[in-house]
Formats: C-alpha cells, sequence, structure tokens
C-alpha cells in the first residue's frame, strides 16, 4: 500500500511519522508553560483558536534539550486523545514508500526506546525510524 | 446506500421514536388514550421501516412484533392489559439498549429479547416462526463468550449447548439444577446459563434451562453424566457454534446537534389541547461545525480587542465609531452563537418517568414523578454529560429517600411518594433540584458513619451544621446504604456524582428534613465557554483567576504576614487567613517584593489569599480545555487565550485550599 512519511531530525537522528496523522508543520511561536507538567512537556500554543499541548520530542525520546533554531518546527500530529504538538529539530521531507524498503527494528538496537519505533526504513541515501505518534503520547499519559 | 451516511439520522431518529413511544405508554398506562395507542403503533412502525432499510434485523423484528400486538388492539380485536404494556416498556428498553449498541459500532445482536418477543406472541395469540427463530439462538452472541468459545476450541475444547428438562414432580428444582452444574464441572466448564445462574439458583425458572458448556468430552458422556441426576426428564445435547462472527462493522458517525430555530413565541391558549404541539422547525447542524464556528468567532473576539486599542491610540472620530459599531454587532453574534449550542433539558428529563416507574416497580415503591421547567435550555455538551449524575441521585432519591407504602401510611404520609424535578434559569445559571417527600437523611447515623470511615475527625463534626453533615454522603468513600441494594449501592458512590457535576463547573447542594424529605440542588453554568475573570501576573507569566471564586483583592505588606502553626498566614477582616503563593506553587522564577496584591478567594466558608506579583485586571475570557493530555494538572482547570493570541491557563482555586 502507498505510504507517506514526514521525516524530520533530532540532532544526527531522523525519525518518519505517517503523513497521514501530521495535520501541520509550524514554526516555532510562543509556548505557555504548563506548571507541574512532565518535563518533556513544553507547555501549550494557540493553534488557530484551540489550546494545543507541545511535546520537546527530544526529551521525550531522551536527548539533551536545544535551544530553538530557525529551523525548529512544531509538527502537529492528530492522534487519539486529540491534537498534539511535537518539537523537532528540523522537517526535512515526504517521503513515499516506493523509494524505501522497510525492515523490522535490529534485535540489537531494541531499548526503551523501540515502544515508539516501529520499522526502519531504508533507501538509497536514506535511512530513518519510524514513530508511532500515538504510542509517544499515550504510555506517558499513564504514567 | 451508503449506510453510514445515514446512520447519524438514523440513531437521532430512533431515539425520538423511543421518546415518543415512552411518554405515550405512560399516557396510555395513565389513561387508556386510544390516541397514544395509535401514536405508538405509528412510532414503532416508523422504527421498524428505518431499521429494515438500514440493515438491523434485531431491532426490525422487536418492532414487527409490537407492531402486531398494536394493531390488534388498534383494530378493537384484543384489549390493552397489563401485560402489554408491560412488555412494550421493556421492548423499548431493549431497543434503545440496541440503539446504543449501534451507535458504538454494534449491531443491535446482542439484547436477549427472547422473553419480550414470547411475551408478545402469546398477546398476539400465535407461535409464529420467529419464536422457533429465537429459540434456536438462545445464546445470543457477546464478545465475552465468543472469546472464551474461542480460546475454548484452540486449545481442543468443543462447546455444546445443552437443554435440561426436570420432570414434572420435581420437589427441589434449584438443587437438582446444582446437581447438574456440578457434574458438568466435573467435565468441562459452564460458559453462560439461560436464566442466568443466579436466577437459577432461586428457582426463577420454569422446568428447563440452558447451558452453555465448553468440554473435551463427548456429547454422548455429558448426556449420560446429567441423566445420572434423578429427576432429570430429558436432556439435549447440541453442539454450538458462535453466531457473531460475521457481524457487520459500523463506524459511528459524526454526533449530530438539532439547532432550534428561533420560532416566532407560540400565542398561548388557555385551552388545554391534548394534540402533539406544534414542532419547531429545525436543521440538525453537525456540533463539529458549531464548535469551528465558535472557535473562529473566539479568534474574532480577540481581533476586536487588538483593534479597540489601536483605534484608541490613533484616536480618528470615524475609525473609533466604525469600531464601535462593530462591537454592537458582534455582542449580539456572540450571544446568538452562543445559543446555537444550546438546548432544552427535556431530552435529558424525558428518560426519567420510565426509569422511574420501572426502578419503583422494582423495589415496591409507589412514586409519582412531576417534572417541571424541561424546556429550560443548557449547553449541549452540559446535556450530554448532565444525565448520568441525574439518574444516580433520582435513584438515590427513589431507593433512600421515599420509603415503602407500608411506612408511608404509618408515618401518616400518603401512601405513593412523590419526586419532584425542577430545572430553572436563575442569574447566569441553570438550577436542576430534585425533591422527594420521604424520610430525609439521617444526620445522626451519617455523623457516625463518617467518624467511623475517617471522612471527619470528632473536632470537625462538632463545628457542622446538619445539612453540613448530610453533604457528607458526597465524601469519597461513604455510601449510606446499610444493605448495598442493586440500585444505589452499586460501588459508585455519589462523590462521583459530586465530581462529575463540579466537572461541568457546576456546584450540588442539598437540604433535607427528617420525616418530610431531600432536596438536592445542582447548579450549572448556562454556558460553559465564557466567565468573567481577574488576569494576574507574576513573573513572566499569566493566569486567570474566575471571578466567581473571588472574594475581593487586597494589598498586603511583607510586614503583615503572621505564622501560626508554620503556616503563613495573614489578618484579614479579624479573620486569619491562610496564604498561597502562586510563584511556589507554580515553581515561577520571580523577584521577591516587600509589597505585593492578595486574591482572596473563598470555598465554601473557607477563604485562601493568593499571593501574586501584580493584578491586571478584570476580563471576559472564553474558557478552552486543555485537552486530555494535561487533564489532571493540581490548580489549573483549563486555558483561555489573551488579547495578544497567547495562552494563559486559569488557575482552579478549588485546589489551593
Amino acid at each position: 500500500m502507498e505510504q507517506k512519511w514526514v521525516v524530520f531530525s533530532l540532532g544526527s537522528n531522523t525519525y518518519g511519522i505517517d503523513v497521514q496523522s501530521v495535520r501541520s508543520i509550524e514554526r516555532v511561536q510562543p509556548v505557555t508553560r504548563v506548571p507541574n507538567a512532565p518535563a518533556h512537556v513544553k507547555g501549550v500554543i494557540n493553534l488557530r483558536g484551540v489550546v494545543t499541548p507541545v511535546i520537546d520530542l527530544r526529551l521525550r525520546l531522551g536527548y539533551e534539550a536545544v535551544e530553538p533554531t530557525d529551523e525548529t518546527r512544531i509538527l502537529i500530529a492528530s492522534l487519539h486523545q486529540g491534537d498534539a504538538g511535537f518539537i523537532v529539530d528540523r522537517a526535512n521531507e515526504v517521503v513515499e514508500s516506493e523509494d524505501v524498503r522497510i525492515e523490522p527494528i535490529p534485535e540489537s538496537s531494541r531499548d526503551m526506546l523501540s515502544a515508539h519505533l516501529t520499522a526502519i526504513a531504508k533507501g538509497e541515501d536514506k535511512l530513518f525510524s519510524l514513530l508511532d505518534a500515538n504510542a509517544l503520547f499515550e504510555e506517558q499519559h499513564a504514567e | 446506500m451508503d449506510v453510514n451516511e445515514y446512520l447519524g439520522l438514523f440513531l437521532d431518529e430512533s431515539q425520538e421514536h423511543i421518546q415518543s413511544v415512552n411518554t405515550q405508554l405512560l399516557k396510555l398506562e395513565q389513561t387508556g388514550s386510544q390516541e397514544a395507542i395509535q401514536e405508538i403503533f405509528r412510532s414503532a412502525h416508523t422504527l421498524k421501516g428505518m431499521s429494515a432499510t438500514m440493515g438491523y434485523e434485531s431491532v426490525a423484528n422487536l418492532t414487527h412484533e409490537m407492531e402486531s400486538a398494536l394493531d390488534l388492539v388498534r383494530a378493537g380485536k384484543k384489549e390493552s392489559n397489563q401485560l402489554l404494556l408491560d412488555t412494550m416498556f421493556s421492548a423499548m428498553e431493549q431497543i434503545e439498549a440496541m440503539i446504543a449498541d449501534i451507535e458504538t459500532g454494534g449491531n443491535g445482536a446482542n439484547v436477549d429479547v427472547k422473553e419480550t418477543v414470547v411475551a408478545f406472541q402469546s398477546f398476539i395469540g400465535s407461535t409464529s416462526k420467529a419464536v422457533e427463530a429465537v429459540e434456536e439462538a438462545i445464546f445470543t452472541a457477546d464478545l465475552y463468550t465468543d472469546s472464551v468459545i474461542t480460546q475454548a476450541k484452540e486449545t481442543g475444547f468443543e462447546a455444546f449447548q445443552l437443554h435440561v428438562k426436570l420432570s414434572d414432580a420435581v420437589v427441589l428444582k434449584a438443587a437438582r439444577a446444582y446437581m447438574v452444574f456440578d457434574r458438568l464441572q466435573e467435565l468441562g466448564e459452564v460458559v453462560r446459563t439461560v436464566p442466568e445462574t443466579e436466577a437459577i439458583e432461586q428457582e426463577q425458572f420454569d422446568l428447563s434451562f440452558d447451558v452453555l458448556f465448553v468440554t473435551q468430552e463427548s456429547a454422548d458422556a455429558i448426556t449420560h453424566a446429567v441423566t445420572q441426576v434423578s429427576e432429570v426428564e430429558h436432556v439435549q445435547v447440541t453442539s454450538y457454534t458462535s453466531a457473531a462472527a460475521s457481524a457487520p462493522e459500523v463506524a459511528v458517525s459524526a454526533e449530530s446537534v438539532a439547532v432550534a430555530e428561533v420560532k416566532p413565541k407560540a400565542v398561548e391558549t388557555d385551552e388545554p389541547k391534548e394534540q402533539a404541539a406544534p414542532q419547531a422547525k429545525t436543521i440538525r447542524v453537525n456540533l463539529e461545525r458549531i464548535d469551528r464556528l465558535m472557535n473562529l468567532f473566539e479568534e474574532f473576539i480577540i481581533d476586536r480587542g487588538r483593534l479597540e486599542r489601536l483605534a484608541d491610540e490613533v484616536g480618528q472620530p470615524e475609525l473609533n465609531e466604525t469600531v464601535e459599531k462593530i462591537k454592537r454587532g458582534t455582542n449580539e453574534l456572540q450571544s446568538l452563537v452562543l445559543t446555537l449550542r444550546m438546548m432544552p433539558i427535556e431530552q435529558v428529563f424525558n428518560r426519567f418517568p420510565r426509569m422511574v416507574r420501572s426502578v419503583a416497580k422494582d423495589i415496591h415503591k409507589k412514586v409519582q414523578l412531576d417534572i417541571s421547567g424541561a424546556e429550560t435550555e443548557l449547553d449541549r455538551t452540559v446535556i450530554d454529560e448532565i444525565g448520568d449524575p441525574l439518574v444516580h441521585l433520582i435513584r438515590n432519591a427513589i431507593d433512600h429517600g421515599i420509603e415503602l407504602p407500608e411506612v408511608r401510611v404509618a408515618a401518616g404520609k400518603p401512601e405513593q411518594g412523590r419526586l419532584a424535578l425542577r430545572a430553572y434559569h436563575g442569574g447566569n445559571r441553570v438550577f436542576i433540584e430534585i425533591e422527594d417527600d420521604g424520610a430525609g437523611i439521617n444526620v445522626d447515623k451519617v455523623r457516625s458513619k463518617a467518624l467511623e470511615r475517617g471522612v471527619i475527625t470528632s473536632e470537625e463534626a462538632t463545628g457542622m451544621t446538619d445539612n453540613e453533615i448530610a453533604m457528607l454522603i458526597f465524601a469519597p468513600g461513604f455510601s449510606t446504604a446499610d444493605v448495598v441494594t442493586d440500585l444505589s449501592g452499586r460501588g459508585v458512590g455519589l462523590d462521583v456524582v459530586k465530581n462529575k457535576i463540579e466537572s461541568l463547573g457546576g456546584v450540588v447542594t442539598l437540604e433535607t428534613v427528617v420525616g418530610q424529605g431531600t432536596k438536592f440542588q445542582v447548579s450549572l453554568p448556562l454556558t460553559l465557554s465564557i466567565i468573567s475573570a481577574m488576569l494576574v501576573q507574576v513573573g513572566e507569566e499569566t493566569y486567570a483567576v474566575p471571578l466567581s471564586s473571588i472574594l475581593e483583592t487586597t494589598l498586603l505588606d511583607e510586614a503583615d504576614i503572621l505564622t501560626a502553626h508554620r503556616e503563613r498566614v495573614f489578618d484579614f477582616r479579624g479573620q486569619l487567613v491562610p496564604l498561597v503563593y502562586l510563584k511556589e506553587m507554580f515553581a515561577i522564577e520571580t523577584e521577591a517584593k516587600t509589597q505585593f496584591p492578595v486574591v482572596v478567594v473563598r470555598k465554601g466558608n473557607k477563604l485562601v489569599g493568593v499571593v501574586v506579583n501584580e493584578l491586571i485586571g478584570q476580563q471576559e475570557i472564553v474558557m478552552k480545555p486543555l485537552g486530555t493530555y494535561l487533564e489532571g494538572i493540581p490548580a489549573i482547570s483549563g486555558a483561555t487565550i489573551l488579547g495578544d493570541g497567547r495562552v494563559a491557563l486559569i488557575v482552579d482555586s478549588n485546589d489551593l485550599f
């Protein structure tokens, strides 16, 4: 089946998220901090009149926090629990499934993150991990 | 036909017809009106047609039986009787359950209608194919049964359906049935029984019962084992296959909301006409569209604020005039947009007469329900959510409030208890009252139970008024029922009711007089979305405190702060009031000040002073939810969008106490 992913970077790592679940890609905008929320929750933003939670994907996936740059983007994903934004270092491109091969996550690299990863996509000059946005969101909610 | 497209319409219309049948049934029961029979017949007929078109055979079949029975009454061939009425009431309950199932993606086949169909059939006086069909499908499929059987089959077990008939001369039916189960348990596992095991144990069955059974033994072995039990006349063992293997999946369409067009005020006539009231012209609009309209409109309001500020700065008279016009126009638009989401509470109230009737019947009480103010309008979201808490309060009133008829007579009260359900507007709130003329709440009993369960301490108890003590029935972990009945004592306490009401921005209170009755009052905000708030600043951050919880604001010097029990307090009109620092509560970085504003908020008769850095001012704000992900953040109840487009959080002052 034809599938597309929005591919983005966190430092030197690239990830892909199903284009179907991405509502829009926003530039960085003022975020209102929510006190006593989990550390990776950056806060909430006003997204065309809807108050939307924003998650720092770096912190969520265990990377170090960085200051936003011109390239920093907020991926607005439509999830089971409503819309949410994920802060990423850079939104790169949209990749179609015909350009890549989907492979399972190698056994050796399974770690705590792999719960959110569904597969690895490999292309001629591409390599990225497929991320399950709902899992990222829900599991944390359960904590 | 694309079924999904029509599903929303089907669901809505079904609800309307169910509602209408229920209303007419009650009327029929009270007055025996021919008109009511016609109305019920028409609705049943429409329901049948709609459900058949949509492919929901279960609904169509049941309504068909009902229609046939009514047709005889309508034609004067049979007299309506109490049994038929009861059957029709339970049929409507079952149809409602089917519709609910369809709404959540099922096909309505999970409802057991065997008894109802048989009752209709016996009224009609013929046993047609329908009964046989029902007879075959004794074990209507449900997910639980299916999964058990699938699992059993995977592990080499077989599923059998047993029809056991006891001899006519049997003395201890329940004991024999128990022995049959005992034998069966040795050979395998009993999945389900018809009637249910509990009913069988209480001898609530005729001479036969049915068992769904998984085992590794053969059918012969089962037959042999069961016939060993004396007084078993006959056992029929057949292999069982799940019926629901191919139940179609139905997606649930977006929720729709009926929008009432503003209708010209009807001329009131004194003639009590029994005819149907003229229908208001309505169109159905998807709730999502209205929400989108609201969001866009709120954005617009924010821009209007910006425009006003700019016009002020520019100071050009024509510009000011135009802005003023826009302001007036948008104000009107605002109240109109808000009413779009409003619906009469009738929708919730309508289901109560039947519920009260059946609950009262179940526990042998006599209750008359009086409803007033059903036309009172409320926000659709509140309408959707308020049903369950009200059901709980009403059940509670019938179960614990109203006494048994003989008790009432002994107390010199009329045999029939009265339950009043009222709704009315007051200020910008809607009040719903549930008042019974029952026994009232036994305050002493509540007090001792609250002490026993550690809900309050004995010092606290001494200072409390009777009504305050009575309110403890809403405290978590409190239940007044000595015996847990099926009705109110289902493990869900009244605290859940209170929480639900509070989550809607509501308040529940009660008044009770021993021997005279209890009144519960629920007050709800008219609209959820717009409230007056005080904007405050702490460091770089802005928060909104709802005005409804603010007593007043005051300025405090560092030197005025006292310490009592290691708690910071200040003297507020001769009363020591504890201080809460928002900067500490919310971990905000800000410099210390020697003089600062304090917002005094109240909860009941308790006060707390909230220390902030600056008061920005009072403003109408549009309340927005934080979403499920951030639910449960302490002391934050929502968010709002400020004039500059930034989000400010709304402080839930209830959490500061």
